[in-house]
């Protein structure tokens, strides 16, 4: 379990963490969302005591990190810097941990045949590419079997196999009753694999619920209708009792109703459909707008601005 | 990468268990659990020094240095029939020493240094988030290392030169200067790494940090070098005789002055310089964010 309680990082002028208070349990996957520069990696090197927290307080199973006696054991880790010497190979950069903690020695080589780098375990690292270099990454934090995995961004790099693999490690790793804390930009992924999930922007806590909350929270189901006889449509809706709204390209669009239901109600009054479309509000638009106050690094491509309020862009298909 | 999906980890059936002050259930792991301690973190930088090329590189061009050139100095002294005069042959070794002395500084800097500019530094933290017992560890291991091996090659280089000039009216060195001349300039070496190391670690850059070293030893020689004036004769001279490499001829029994430092002074001075580097690094690691 890893506990924050008012934990704040200031860099000078720039707050890069701010106040977060939240708890991360065992058994289940939590997911750590934000964007570029929200402050998830900086939180994360303070729960592991590298860097020092300019106010509150961290503790892992109750005890602050320079504390533990038998840190790989308690908490393994994977962070955003490849936390690797180059010309160092891999089993003996994975040894080096292993002995500062007295693991015993088999550890490495189970630990190199989980991540399935056996075959290049003498290799230096400098040859290996960006997923072997994260799959070794993932093999440090497993040395010690610990009961707390934290990875920053661990599907970085990694091919999609390498990410399903990831995804079933993180979920099996959390079904043993270990505390599974990983961080993602992306909303998509941790739909996939978080239970739970911690929203951060600009340092400061914008969510913490479970992912089945936030998904019937933030997913929305509509039907989206584009015919010739607009005004016609709109009176049958109507007269329905359906309640329509229009969208900026002349569409329509209804909420909760049945595609089925409503090409019914067109047939039976014999209107013309173009389109009759069940769709999904993402959850990667709910998790923009939940942070587009916060958004520090915009990229002003002038084609589409980051929505700005609150379902300002339900609208758009 | 194209490997086949590697299996998930073949740990123990989950064992669930309430942890002490934890209200949920947690996994306990069938590894037994160790207290660290100081042994843990010197076995680790102990293959984290070994498994490196540029230790290999830094020790390899010390031997060359300090056994060719020596071996050059003593065929070319002899060579050239000399009369000693009743000097010790040791003293043929402090050019080569001189010269290996900077692959020490290199070696001393990158064992602190280059953990920063590869962030391994951060793993090494987190796997021991005692700073203090990581820098202590670093500088025992760094230090033993270099003391043995210019033990060997002082040693050797001492018993090259001893027999290249015997009959060259040279002096039998004395039990006290091949003490001096052999552990106290080998002590005295690995401390100078010892002090990069500490340096490296304050400056986290290799490159920087071994610029720092190799002026520290060479600028005090030259900076006196050019103080013509009458008024700086007392600075000059002081630059002279705590300069490294004149204090290095000490211990050859040759210094380039009378006064200043004498007999084994300078292991001393280099014992409490070293410390005092050691201990700034340590509270600049306990201070500052890795
Ligand atoms: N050592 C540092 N010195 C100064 N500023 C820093 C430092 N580390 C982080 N920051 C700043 O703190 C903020 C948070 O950075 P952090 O890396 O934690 O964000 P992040 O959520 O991990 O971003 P990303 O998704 O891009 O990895 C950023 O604005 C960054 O510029
Ligand atoms: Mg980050």
């Amino acid at each position: 379990m890893i506990e924050l309680e008012g934990l704040t990082k200031r860099y000078g002028e720039k707050v890069a963490v701010d106040g977060l208070t939240f708890t991360v349990r065992p058994g289940i996957v939590t997911g750590f969302l934000g964007p570029n520069g929200a402050g998830k990696s900086t939180t994360m090197r303070m729960i592991l005591g590298l860097d020092h927290p300019t106010a509150g307080d961290v503790r892992i199973d109750g005890t602050h990190y320079d504390r533990l006696e038998d840190p790989l054991t308690c908490i393994g880790a994977l962070l955003e810097a490849k936390g690797v010497h180059p010309g160092r190979s891999a089993y003996h950069h994975l040894l080096c941990l292993a002995q500062s903690n007295g693991l015993p020695r088999q550890r490495v080589h189970e630990v190199l045949d989980t991540v399935g780098l056996t075959a290049v375990a003498r290799k230096k690292a400098k040859g290996f590419s960006l997923g072997m270099g994260q799959r070794l990454g993932i093999a440090a934090a497993l040395l010690g079997d610990p009961r707390i995995l934290m990875f920053d961004e661990p599907v970085n790099g990694l091919d999609p196999e390498g990410i399903h693999w990831i995804r079933t490690l993180m979920k099996s790793l959390a079904a043993q009753g270990r505390t599974v804390f990983v961080s993602s930009h992306l909303m998509s992924e941790m739909a996939l694999t978080a239970d739970h999930l911690v929203v951060i922007g600009q340092g400061r806590l914008l969510a913490d619920t479970s992912m089945a909350e936030f998904i019937e929270r933030n997913s929305r189901s509509y039907v989206r209708i584009r015919g010739p006889q607009r005004e016609r449509l709109l009176d049958v809706l109507h007269q329905a009792g359906i309640t329509a709204v229009e969208s900026g390209d002349g569409s329509l669009e209804v909420d909760g109703s049945k595609a089925e239901y409503i090409g019914e109600l067109a047939a039976r009054h014999r209107l013309v459909l173009h389109e009759l479309s069940p769709r999904q509000a993402s959850l990667e638009e709910a998790f923009m707008r939940l942070t587009a106050q916060s958004v520090e690094y915009h990229a002003h491509t002038g084609v589409s601005a980051p929505p700005q309020r609150w379902g300002d862009d339900w609208k758009r298909g | 990468m194209s490997t086949p999906p590697p299996p998930m980890p073949q740990t123990a059936a989950p064992d669930w268990q309430a942890a002490p002050g934890s209200p949920y259930p947690t996994y306990t792991s069938p590894i037994p659990v160790v207290r660290t301690h100081l042994g843990h973190a010197l076995a680790s930088e102990w293959t984290k020094i070994r498994s490196v090329r540029s230790t290999m590189w830094t020790l390899g061009v010390f031997v060359l240095l300090v056994v060719g050139v020596g071996l050059l100095t003593g065929l070319v002294v002899s060579s050239a029939d000399p009369d000693m005069s009743g000097e010790s042959p040791l003293a043929l070794g402090f050019f080569g020493l001189l010269l290996g002395g900077m692959c020490i500084i290199t070696l001393g800097v990158l064992t602190t240094a280059s953990e920063y500019g590869t962030g391994m530094i951060r793993t090494t933290m987190v796997a021991c988030p005692s700073r203090g017992r990581v820098l202590l560890a670093k500088a025992l291991v760094f230090f033993l290392i270099a003391f043995v091996v210019t033990l060997v090659c002082t040693t050797l280089v001492g018993f090259l030169h001893v027999a290249l000039l015997e009959g060259h009216n040279a002096k039998e060195p004395t039990g006290e200067e091949w003490l001096k001349g052999t552990l106290g300039v080998s002590l005295y070496v690995a401390l100078l790494g010892t002090l990069s190391l500490a340096i490296g670690s304050i400056i986290r850059h290799s490159a920087g940090a071994i610029t720092i070293m190799i002026g520290a030893v060479l600028a005090p020689l030259v900076i006196a070098l050019f103080m013509f004036s009458s008024s700086l004769a007392d600075v000059q001279q002081a630059l002279f005789e705590y300069s490294i490499p004149n204090q290095m001829s000490i211990f050859y029994a040759n210094s380039l002055s009378e006064s200043g430092p004498s007999g084994w002074d300078p292991l001393w001075i280099m014992l409490v310089v070293t410390a005092a580097a050691l201990g700034g690094a340590f509270a600049l690691l306990q201070k500052r964010d890795v």
